[in-house]
């Protein structure tokens, strides 16, 4: 889906757990999330605790899309 | 007597399902679920049976390898076989993992079996020997039945043969060989050459695999400016599931107006869900904002960050989904994501 998307010219930023997927397919710009069933929040943390991570993950989403690159990358999520 | 190990997930290895997927490792000094299997058909016993959840091992990769090559470094076994892993991508991808890890720390012929459309055949494929599988356990014999055979003639010190005849997934190792007519190499170049010039087929000995990869899209120069759309393979609907999108093996997706929404309500509010079967929904039922951001994106847009959240977020399910599906819907987002104006897209995978 992220390539046919791509394709159409669209800047892309995927955001996955299993990156080593997301890479195989031919992502091009990632960023990793924290697990499969819950990408951006842990439920055994507290609310502030899933947003502070969710507001700050989807922000490097953000630098990724106004970022120029020439291979496939995965960004950089340490706080 | 040789001596097998046997790696399975929390479901076949008979702990549980989703709910149970964080299954910490464990070994087990006995046959579990499908290691009986392996145990009738080889000829060797199995020792030993390694478990798993598919979420740990998917999310805190490094510690699961860690564990359970700790596990081993106390078991003598001569032969190391995962799953299989049927059409379960994070299922594959663990077998992968692990059966990528036993190889290099302890030198044994690792086998595993998934579905030509499971990521792990094209990450693992030149680490470990993968056997084609079927799509569910339904074929758990068959799959089995393959892998073991395979494993007997290497235990019985069999000469095996390559790849295509042997008829596991291209590994793309080469190995020195000797044609049984003898033909030189300078001879079948120059027949090769001749068969391109004359514009014949021929088929090359060494052939490119292809990495199929996309014209990286330029960066966004003002996010400010810029109408960004949330798409996801997440599954996460309205309550309804209005275009009644599969649970799994989707060929349906769908698109939902979050126009004045600061987030996505949840489930108990009756608004929206997740329709994945592939992983335990209780953290997205909660909460959809974990795998669609729309309370994020909407502090980025009051922020100004970004110009404006596209009205609608895309949504499907990627589980069991072939990868020709995923391209045709990806296809017709993409097609809606033009008429629309917009001009980035961030999608989430679970």
């Amino acid at each position: 889906m992220v390539k046919e998307i791509e394709k159409a010219g669209f800047t892309v930023v995927q955001m996955a757990n299993l990156i080593p997927v997301a890479k195989t397919v031919g992502a091009n710009r990632m960023v990793p999330t924290i697990s499969i069933p819950y990408p951006l929040g842990d439920p055994s943390t507290s609310k502030e605790e899933q947003w502070e991570l969710r507001y700050q993950r989807v922000g490097v989403a953000l630098d990724a899309l106004t970022t120029d690159i020439d291979e496939q990358k995965v960004f950089d999520v340490e706080m | 007597m040789k001596k097998a190990v046997v790696y399975l997930n929390q479901f076949f290895g008979q702990i549980g399902g989703e709910d149970v997927a964080d299954h910490a490792p464990e070994i087990r000094e006995e046959k579990v679920g499908a290691a009986m299997l392996y145990n009738q058909l080889l000829d060797a016993e199995v020792t030993h049976t390694v478990i798993c959840g598919d979420n740990f091992m998917g999310s805190r990769t490094e510690e699961a390898v860690e564990t359970i090559l700790g596990f081993l470094k106390d078991v003598d076994f001569d032969i190391f076989f995962a799953g299989p892993a049927f059409q379960a991508g994070r299922y594959g991808m663990a077998c992968g993992e692990i059966g990528k890890a036993v190889k290099e720390e302890f030198d044994v012929p690792v086998i595993s079996s998934m579905n030509i459309e499971n990521p792990g055949v094209e990450v693992f494929k030149k680490d470990i020997y993968i056997f084609p599988g079927g799509h569910s356990a339904a074929k758990m014999r068959d799959d089995v039945k393959k892998v073991t055979d395979f494993g007997n003639k290497i235990l019985n010190g069999e000469k095996l043969l390559p790849a295509e005849k042997e008829g596991y997934y291209q590994r793309g190792i080469r190995h020195q060989y000797f044609l049984e007519d003898e033909t030189p190499a300078y001879e079948r170049a120059i027949d090769m050459l001749l068969k391109k010039i004359n514009g014949e087929e021929f088929e090359s000995e060494l052939p490119i695999p292809e990495l199929d990869l996309v014209e990286i899209a330029p960066a966004i120069e003002d996010l400010s400016e810029t109408t960004i759309a949330l798409v996801t393979s997440g599954g996460i609907v309205p309550v309804e599931n209005p275009d009644k999108i599969q649970s799994a093996s989707a060929t349906r997706w769908g698109k939902y107006d979050i126009s004045g929404m600061d987030k996505l309500e949840n489930r108990d509010s009756d608004k929206f869900k997740t329709i994945h079967a592939g992983y335990d929904p209780a953290a997205a039922d909660a909460d959809p904002n974990v795998v669609v951001p729309v309370d994020a994106m909407r502090k980025y847009e009051e922020e100004g960050r970004i110009g404006k959240l596209h009205d609608y977020f895309y949504s499907t399910v990627g589980t069991g989904t072939t990868q020709k599906e995923a391209a045709r819907m990806g296809k017709e987002i993409a097609q809606e994501l033009q008429d629309a104006n917009v001009q980035a897209v961030i999608l989430t995978s679970t």
